[in-house]
């Protein structure tokens, strides 16, 4: 019954915060509000028993990648933004997108609900062990070494893009790159020039 | 009495469509990013509920590799929003259109 309360408490908090997330306009509430559904969550991985993946999610989640946004929000100094001035085509897509998504959600829950009524009557197996930090580092490095590897590959290659895509670039090829560029407006600018005296 | 799998999967549902919405409908890049953030997380919550409706313990850890990758794309995508901010001095996706013509 607790367990129960406590879910609807948490998915409360989650969904709002979500909403929040897409309504604000200024970026800084938006991770605010994204850093709200990630504790939100995080709560209700423990009602699932699975504290690890928790504790991983307030610390990659909460404590990493959102303090890497909000650091790049400050550092860009963004303002809001302003009012949308996109294609109306974008919102009847966008609305039609959330109807179609919702509608398969609620699909989901009535299929499953109805499907699963003995299972789900006799509620999720007890076995304590398996959100624990031991079964899931044994996991983790036994049956799963080679999927650990390629993610290992992955992260490396992250940061190798990272530091590329950010680099300045260095001065001969910025001389390169300055020169071409005007090369390119002297002749916009000659044919220009050239159409005149036509 | 614990929720059912189904409440679980309603809520990652929901959290979802949340998420793909506000990806059409911010203008902003970072803001973008953070609604496909929201989603890779109503997919994980589907993981650890599936995890703990068959007793299996691989959902967790394929909710480790989807943090892991998200991990990757926020190097990734925010060095790709401040390589476009250095050059256009905005975030907005609307001024990404320099392949149009």
């Amino acid at each position: 019954m607790a367990t129960t309360a406590l879910f609807f408490i948490f998915a409360g908090i989650a969904i709002g915060c979500a909403l929040s997330l897409v309504y604000n306009r200024n970026p800084l509430y938006s991770a605010v509000s994204l850093i709200g559904v990630f504790v939100a969550l995080s709560c209700i991985y423990i009602t699932l028993a699975a504290p690890f993946i928790a504790a991983v999610q307030i610390l990659i989640y909460a404590g990493a990648i959102m303090v890497l946004v909000i650091f790049v929000i400050m550092l860009l100094n963004l303002d809001d933004d302003k009012p949308y001035r996109r294609l109306g085509y974008l919102y009847a897509l966008g609305g039609f997108l959330g109807i179609v998504l919702l509608a398969q959600t609620f699909f989901v829950f009535w299929a499953v609900t109805k499907t699963t009524k003995p299972a789900v009557a006799g509620a999720f197996k007890a076995e304590e062990t398996v959100g624990r930090t031991m079964s899931i580092g044994t996991n983790m490095y036994t049956e799963y070494l080679l999927p650990v590897e390629i993610v290992g590959v992955l992260l490396l290659m992250a940061i190798i893009g990272g530091v590329i895509l950010v680099r300045r670039l260095s001065q001969p090829e910025l001389e390169l790159v300055v020169d071409n560029e005007l090369a390119r407006r002297n002749e916009a600018e000659e044919a220009d020039d050239y159409r005149i005296e036509l | 009495m614990e929720p059912s799998l189904a409440t679980y999967l309603a809520l990652s549902g929901i959290l979802f469509t949340i998420g793909a919405v506000g990806v059409v409908f911010k203008r902003n890049a970072i803001g973008m990013f953070m609604c496909i953030e929201l989603m890779l997380n109503a997919v994980n919550l589907t993981f650890v509920a599936f995890s703990r409706y068959y007793g299996d313990v691989t959902g967790q850890l394929f909710v480790f590799m989807v943090m892991s990758v998200a991990a990757a794309e926020a190097a990734v995508g925010l060095g790709i929003i401040i390589a476009f901010f250095r050059n256009r001095v905005s975030v907005d996706v609307d001024d990404a259109s320099v392949l149009k013509n």
